[in-house]
This record gives C-alpha cells, sequence and structure tokens, in this order.
C-alpha cells in the first residue's frame, strides 16, 4: 500500500503505459512518433520503478530511475541524428520509405 | 580489471587525437593498447580476484576473464581488419573511439554483477553501435539500417528494464547474487510478476542476439551497415550478449529453469529452422552470414537451455564463441575486400581461388568451421554443445540441430564451389592490403591450431 492505493494498482498503470507504448512502436508509421512510445515504455518502467522503491522502503531503485533517464536521453540524441541523416537523403521521415534491404 | 580501465581509457585517449594532432599514433596505440589488456588479463587470471569490486557492481572473476580475452583478441584482429576501411573516411578517431566505447560496453558484460552494470554494459555497447551502423552518411542502406537498430534496440531495452523493475519489485534488489539468494529460500513459491519479469529479460536478451522470432532486424541492419561494423557486431557484440545471458539465467534464475527452459527451447528450435532454410536461399553474402550467425546463436543458446553448471558447459560456450568469432572475422575479411566494388552477391566470389589461391583457400577454412566441418575448430565447438545437450531432456531439439546443420553445409559450401569450381570473366587477383593478408591468415591458422588441440581452451576450466 502507498497512501493507501495498492501496489497492483500501479502496476496495472505501468503496464498499461508500457504496451501503449510498444504497440506504438510496431504500429506507427511516423519516426518520431516511434521515439515517443519508447520514451512512453522507458517512463512506465520510471513509474513502476519508483512506486516499488517506496514500496520497500529502498532507495535503490530511485538511483535505478537516473540511471534510465540519462540513457534514455543518449539514446534519443544519437536517435534524432540518425533521423535527420534520414530526412537528408529522402526528404521524409515516413518508416514505410525504409524498406531498401531486401534480398 | 585493469582491462576494463585501458579499453575506455584508449577511447577517450583516441577521441582528443583530433585536438592534439596525433592521429597518425592512434593505430598503434590502440594495438599496443589492446596486447597491453590481453597481458593484464593473463596477470589476474593467474590470481583471480573473486571478490566484487565498486560496491558488488562487478566482479573480476575466471569466468569474466576468460570471456574478456576472447572479446579483446576479437578485437586486436577486428582493428588490424578494419584499419584500412578507416583510413578512407574522413574522421577516422571518431569510428576508432566509438568501437573503443563499445568494447567498454562489452568488458563490462562480461563482469557484470549488478542489474545496473548489466543495462549499463548493454547500453553503452549498443548505442556507439547505432552510430556506426549509420556511419555511411551519403547512403540510404546505411542510414536505414542505424535507424532499425536503434528502434529495436531500444525496443529491446524498454523489455529488458522492464523485466528489471518486476525482478525488483519481487525481491527488493538489483544484485543478481541476493536474487539468487531469493530464489534459493522461496522455494519456487514466487510472485507472478516475478516469472513475467524472468519471460520479459529472456525475451529482450534474445533480441539483443538476434534469435527467432525476435531476429528480423538482424539481416536488414547486417545487410545495411559497412562490412567491418558488421564484423564487429556478429562476433564481440555477440559474445558479450551471451555470456551476459549465461550469467543472468544459468547463475542468477538458474534455480527456476523451469520457467523459462521451455520458451527457449521453443525460440531454439525456431532459430534453427528459420536462420538456416532462410540463409539457403540467399544470394546476398552478408545477408547469409547474418543468418548463419542467427544459427550459431541458436547452438549458443543451447549450453544455456542445458543448464548444467559444470566446467565442461562453460568451456563449451568459450570454446564456441572462440571458434565463431574467429572465423567469422576472417569471413568477412575476405568478403570486405571481394566486395569493394559494392557486388555483395555469391557470384562475385566466382573464381577466387585462381586469383587468389591463399585467400580462397582460407576463407574455405573458415566456411568448413562454420558449417562445423571436423579438423576445423567449428567441428569441436559443436560436438562440445552436444555434449553438454545429451544429458538433458531435449534429445529432439539436438536431432533438429544436427538437421539443420546439414541444411548449413549447404549454403557454406555454396560459397566455397563459387571460389573454387565456377570462373569468372578476369583471373586479375582481387585487391588485398598487406594488414587484412594478415588478418585473414592469422585467424584461419588460429581456427585449425584450436581444431587440432581443443585442450588449449577447454584445458582453462579443466579443474
Amino acid at each position: 500500500m502507498i497512501n493507501g492505493i495498492s501496489i497492483n494498482m500501479y502496476m496495472v498503470l505501468s503496464a498499461i503505459l508500457f504496451i501503449i507504448g510498444a504497440v506504438g512502436v510496431m504500429a506507427r508509421r511516423n519516426s518520431i512518433i516511434i521515439f515517443m512510445c519508447i520514451e512512453l515504455m522507458l517512463n512506465a518502467v520510471n513509474l513502476l520503478l519508483v512506486s516499488f522503491s517506496t514500496l520497500h522502503n529502498d532507495p535503490k531503485g530511485q538511483v535505478f530511475v537516473f540511471f534510465i533517464m540519462a540513457v534514455a536521453a543518449a539514446e534519443v540524441a544519437v536517435g534524432l541524428a540518425i533521423l535527420s541523416m534520414v530526412y537528408r537523403n529522402v526528404k521524409s521521415i515516413d518508416t514505410n520509405l525504409m524498406s531498401n534491404l531486401k534480398n | 580489471m585493469l582491462s576494463l580501465f585501458i579499453v575506455s581509457g584508449l577511447g577517450v585517449l583516441a577521441m582528443i587525437a583530433e585536438i592534439f594532432k596525433f592521429k597518425k599514433y592512434v593505430f598503434p596505440i590502440v594495438l599496443g593498447g589492446l596486447i597491453g589488456a590481453l597481458v593484464s588479463i593473463y596477470m589476474e587470471w593467474q590470481h583471480p580476484a573473486s571478490y566484487p569490486l565498486f560496491d558488488n557492481m562487478i566482479v573480476f572473476d575466471r569466468l569474466a576473464l576468460a570471456f574478456s580475452g576472447v572479446i579483446l583478441i576479437t578485437a586486436f584482429f577486428w582493428f588490424i581488419f578494419a584499419n584500412d576501411y578507416f583510413e578512407e573516411e574522413s574522421n577516422v578517431v571518431d569510428h576508432t573511439a566509438l568501437v573503443l566505447f563499445a568494447l567498454t560496453g562489452a568488458l563490462m558484460l562480461t563482469a557484470y554483477r549488478n542489474m545496473t552494470t548489466l543495462f549499463l554494459g548493454i547500453e553503452i555497447m549498443s548505442i556507439p553501435l547505432y552510430v556506426l551502423a549509420a556511419s555511411k552518411k551519403r547512403y540510404l542502406a546505411s542510414n536505414e539500417a542505424g535507424f532499425k537498430y536503434l528502434i529495436m534496440g531500444s525496443f529491446a531495452s524498454g523489455f529488458l528494464l522492464f523485466g528489471i523493475a518486476l525482478i525488483y519489485g519481487a525481491t527488493g534488489s538489483f544484485d543478481s547474487e541476493e536474487i539468487r539468494q531469493y530464489l534459493a529460500n522461496s522455494k519456487g513459491s514466487v510472485p507472478s510478476f516475478f516469472i513475467a519479469g524472468v519471460v520479459m529479460m529472456l525475451v529482450a536478451m534474445c533480441f539483443k542476439v538476434s534469435a527467432a522470432p525476435f531476429h528480423f532486424w538482424a539481416p536488414d541492419v547486417y545487410q545495411g551497415s559497412p562490412t567491418v561494423i558488421t564484423a564487429l557486431m556478429s562476433t564481440i557484440v555477440k559474445t558479450a550478449a551471451f555470456i551476459a545471458i549465461i550469467k543472468l539465467f544459468m547463475i542468477g534464475f538458474g534455480a527456476m529453469s523451469g520457467v523459462w527452459a521451455g520458451v527457449l527451447a521453443v525460440i531454439i528450435a525456431l532459430s534453427l529452422i528459420i536462420a538456416n532454410f532462410s540463409a539457403a536461399v540467399q544470394s546476398n553474402v552478408k545477408r547469409m552470414l547474418a543468418y548463419s550467425s542467427i544459427s550459431h546463436t541458436a547452438f549458443m543458446l543451447m549450453v544455456v537451455l542445458a543448464n548444467v553448471r559444470t566446467n565442461a558447459s562453460v568451456s563449451a560456450i568459450l570454446y564456441y564463441s572462440l571458434a565463431y568469432s574467429l572465423g567469422s572475422i576472417a569471413a568477412f575479411t575476405v568478403l570486405y575486400n571481394v566486395s569493394r566494388k559494392g557486388d555483395e552477391s555469391i557470384d562475385s566470389f566466382n573464381g577466387l581461388a585462381k586469383r587468389n589461391p591463399l585467400l580462397a583457400a582460407c576463407m574455405a577454412v573458415a566456411m568448413l568451421s562454420l558449417a562445423g566441418i571436423p579438423i576445423t575448430s567449428g567441428f569441436f565447438a559443436k560436438y562440445f554443445v552436444f555434449t553438454t545437450m545429451i544429458g538433458t531432456s531435449y534429445k529432439w531439439l539436438l536431432i533438429l540441430a544436427v538437421i539443420t546443420s546439414a541444411v548449413g553445409v549447404y549454403y557454406y559450401f555454396k560459397l566455397i564451389i563459387a571460389m573454387y569450381f565456377k570462373t569468372s570473366e578476369t583471373n586479375e587477383p582481387v585487391f588485398f592490403e598487406t594488414s587484412n593478408k594478415v588478418v585473414v591468415v592469422l585467424t584461419t591458422l588460429i581456427t585449425l591450431v584450436i581444431g587440432f588441440l581443443p585442450d588449449l581452451i577447454t584445458g582453462l576450466f579443466a579443474y
């Protein structure tokens, strides 16, 4: 129980957020939205970690969240750089245009 | 321990080389540094420090040292091979620095003990590789490969993290030793979200090593990336991800193998079938090698499935990763030189035996090794894996592995037949840099030597 709300509720909320993110990555075709969905997945994890950290009364989970935030920022920096490179070549960020690699 | 510091120090040094104008000396410094790191591993092997360092974050025991050794040997040959490619690029030192940082992540994965270091190791290894995969800026294929690798990599990281979070929720700890203790004390009654966490981590790791059905990104990424980077991805990254899987599942979650063994058996079976049959119909050699790497993944995962924590299974996987890495480095070096003009089809190998007899022979040995034909190291690699599987209840998987290996022989021999029995229009030898010749010949020699004397490697964990 955290603030009178059962831990299961926190788990359900993060699972829902995570699934929305995962489905978005697979279903959407706009690269920026795909990045947003990946961020949503990572933030669902952050929420879960923080709630477990409060439940266990243990700061390790919150420290882990900082690592995730830092890594997510690095990943997006690299991702946007690659995306701008793609845009320069094809003048679009639609992932449907990225299907040239086939046998 | 020291090797990790040396490699990350080399990375920083390579980064500042541009500013302080010692670009020319970066290559010899890196090679010297890697030899230094190997020597330090040898010294630590004599007196292994099996106690954890940095608040239980990493532990450089003999398992970690052995795999660090494999990674550094592969990296040493890789740098000699890639030097020629790097010289054609405008920003050599940036590439070198990125590779060295990826190597740092790989070494961290061999030695992690805490889930934090597992996650950081994977990310430190992956993020430079996303950049490197997309490093041919003007080629859409390379951009596409980098983008796909990034999306799939972060997607898998999301699963890994969700799994870690669930396990943390159940156990209250990130330490793999404490998680093992928790499992031992719980006697099988763990919360259901703990099991969900373990399965999610398994899925994430299968994404990282590209096991079917999570392999779909691998052929595209391997084909689109520059050949040298593909060589890096299919050797060093694979070895590092494997040692992570072994430590996680054989040591960390070994006690609850009933939950993940069934899932893993299906993954292995799918990988064997899909990879070998898809590889057989490829005409692009890089794509074929990508599928072949998926089938090798399946073989290595079999050791994890057998889940017997003996020295035999550790040395089986050590031997396999060394044999596979060396064979791949030789194959990719030859492929890189043959496909210099952009033609990566099997036909570009036609008549290579007449044009470059020595290198064609080395390529043939590499192919035989990857196919697992006796007297090369690949045969013993498969043999050791099969012996670990004998005592388990997964004999059907063993039969499937033997049958699909036969399919594997077909596509590896397609290349050998192209080199030896087909004729090309020109008899002009393909141009090879001397450094690349040295790499191909040396890796082939080591492949044969450890094929003749497998005890050299398996003897490391014999006591």
